[in-house]
């Protein structure tokens, strides 16, 4: 997996620059070039290097030194390879105090300086395991986790970083796999209460008495079973923030009981006559549409107001394509430690294949996918062939879960809407796939009253 | 029609060169001709009492015939390039010209009595590796296989003078170029 880790090789002398990092890249690995201490330091602000070689003697006003504390100002976390053609103790001792990981002779011996690299890179594979079994394990995401260019999720990503410290109450709405859960985490960890806990809770998964003593408590002997008093999960989110999932199945009751904690800050334990009082942030998500909850009767309009003094709508993945690519390669990095798989990257031909899919399941869809996808690959690169279930499954999909009752032309409709989503409207390509020819496309259109 | 052109300079016998050319026969798809070289002298390095092996592969570079799909020189000299003390062979990565050297690979080099049958095992791994190079393979992680990196002759000698599974796969897939 040598070719996650980037290196600099900075040498005024071309031949010395080129051949060392012609050896590295022999070796697999994307190996950059800078001829002076100020183009390392220029090329350092745009690439996140993992290692550099840095020639001492270098004219223009930086030494090899002068360029190294600067990077390591820059780049604390990068390891940093002092080569010299005049070895003095003086130097060695110099650069070592000021950060340099090595210090190596030039010409150097080819076993010395590949034992080196595989050193640093072992090292460094183990510290990037450590970090993301350790955000995997305390799920401490921050914003610039998140991996997007998408315009709207920036600003999204803009607004949890505003509202992070604040204790007004969030609503994320999105659809399932959208990281509804993610965001909420974010905007916990970037703010005051990150050192708290933050405690989700999945409204969805519990029965209605079982959600209520998981929230708010019992007390001992308030029903069967309640041998002892119990905390609820607002309890121990004190001073921190509670995540409320799915909160658009709650029954009318625990409706009522909600929003009297988030208008009281207080509440009872189930079986218990002493208020609790509790400093909780509330951060409720759901994948269906609350408003129309609302306004079909089912969800109490005072609580959707209170939950809704911050709105995020996270856009499907199919309305931020452009970010398909980037997060399949985030997630084929991530995977290939995790896997311990040396698959590389994804061709071209793979990317346009997912670009082009639906992903109804969005981004959890989108990472299981690229997982089932390794799993299988023998090669280093994952191709079309790798991603062939998605077809597959996308044929199946659309062609058992046709709703019961529907008519023939309500389901040409349904067709030829989805067909001219997928095409972006072009009417000669939604006719080729569809098999007829244009004028009758036309008509259809105009029959089913079809908004283009 | 592209050929996997195998040269010598004028120190290496056609016997040593028949060596290498046999070796990447039918290994990257390419029917093998054998071609000579001028002498490599002009690389000389009288400081470093080598010849540099940058010089040498633009020189190779340049005599590439039209039909060359690429070209292999082999060399008796001591090669090296300007940071390593010496390199057994240099490619261009995924380019026409790679060469490699003998002189590192004789058994007399490290004092020991002259063995044809090992100089011709490390050469024929040895031009396995290099051709790798030149047809995109990067070094491979199984010590077995012709493209792992030796940096000293034990090395070479453990390894196999063949490719691995997933690099002979890749090189399947590789178009000819």
């Amino acid at each position: 997996m040598n070719n996650h880790w980037q290196i600099l090789v900075v040498d005024d002398e071309e031949v010395m620059c080129e051949s060392l990092a012609a050896w590295l890249r022999e070796d697999g690995y994307q190996v950059d070039t800078a001829a002076s201490g100020h183009e390392a330091i220029e090329k350092t602000r745009l690439r996140d290097y993992a290692i550099y070689f840095v020639d001492l003697k270098m004219p223009g006003g930086m030494d090899g030194i002068e360029a190294m504390m600067q990077i390591r100002r820059l780049r604390p976390e990068a390891s940093i390879i002092i080569i010299t053609a005049y070895a003095t103790v003086d130097t060695a001792i110099t650069a070592m105090k000021e950060g340099a990981q090595e210090y190596i002779v030039k010409p150097c011996n080819p076993e010395e300086i590949s034992l080196l690299v595989n050193r640093i890179i072992k090292v460094k594979n183990l510290q990037r395991e450590n970090t993301i079994l350790r955000k995997k394990l305390n799920r401490q995401y921050v914003v610039h986790d998140i991996v997007t260019k998408n315009a709207r999720m920036h600003e999204i990503l803009e607004l949890c970083r505003e509202v992070a410290s604040l204790r007004s109450t969030v609503l994320i709405q999105g659809e399932s796999g959208t990281g509804k859960e993610m965001i909420a985490r974010a905007i916990h960890n970037s703010g005051d209460r990150a050192p708290k806990p933050m405690i989700s809770v999945s409204c969805a998964a519990l029965a209605e008495t079982l959600l209520e003593s998981e929230l708010f408590g019992s007390e001992k002997g308030a029903f069967t079973g309640a041998d002892q008093q119990k905390r609820g999960k607002f309890e121990m989110a004190d001073g921190g923030t509670i995540f409320l999932d799915e909160i658009g199945d709650i029954s009318p009751k625990l409706q009522v009981d909600l929003l009297r904690v988030l208008q009281e800050r207080c509440f009872y334990r189930v079986g218990g006559s002493q208020e609790v009082h509790v400093d909780v942030r509330v951060i409720a998500a759901t994948h269906v549409n609350l408003q129309q909850a609302v306004a079909d009767g089912k969800f109490r309009d005072d609580l959707y107001y209170r939950l809704n003094v911050i709105e995020i709508r996270i856009p499907p993945l199919r309305e931020r394509r452009e970010d398909i690519p980037l997060l399949a390669r985030h997630f084929l990095e991530r995977l290939a430690h995790e896997l311990g798989k040396d698959i590389r990257d994804i061709s071209e031909g793979a990317l346009k294949l997912l670009m082009d899919y639906n992903w109804p399941g969005n981004v959890r869809e989108l990472e299981n996918t690229v997982e089932r996808a390794m799993v299988t690959c023998k090669n280093h690169v994952l191709t079309e062939e790798s991603f062939a279930f998605l077809a597959m499954n996308g044929l199946a999909g659309k062609a058992w879960t046709a709703p019961a009752g529907m008519t023939l032309q309500e389901m040409e409709k349904v067709l030829i809407v989805g067909t001219l989503q997928r095409t972006n409207g072009n009417i000669k390509e939604s006719a080729s796939i569809l098999g007829i020819d244009r004028s009758t496309l036309y008509e259809k259109i105009k029959r089913y009253e079809i908004p283009r | 029609m592209k050929y996997l052109y195998v040269a010598s300079s004028p120190e290496v016998s056609r016997e040593d060169r028949r060596i290498v050319g046999d070796s990447v026969a039918g290994e990257f798809g390419l029917p093998v001709r054998e071609m000579e070289i001028p002498a490599v002298d002009f690389a000389y390095d009288a400081g470093r009492r080598q010849h540099g092996s940058i010089a040498v592969l633009e020189m190779v570079a340049r005599l590439c015939p039209d039909d060359a799909g690429k070209l292999l020189a082999v060399t008796d000299r001591d090669l090296f390039v300007p940071v390593l003390t010496f390199v057994f062979g240099h490619a261009q990565l995924g380019g026409r010209a790679g060469v490699i050297s003998l002189a590192r690979l004789r058994q007399e080099f490290y004092g020991l009595p002259p063995n044809r049958e090992v100089l011709k095992e490390r050469a024929a791994k040895e031009a396995l590796h290099e051709t790798g190079h030149m047809f995109g393979l990067v070094h491979c992680a199984d010590r077995s296989c012709a493209m792992s990196l030796a940096t000293n002759v034990r090395h070479i000698d453990t390894k196999q003078a063949a490719f691995c599974a997933q690099c002979g796969a890749w090189l399947r897939r590789e178009p000819r170029k």
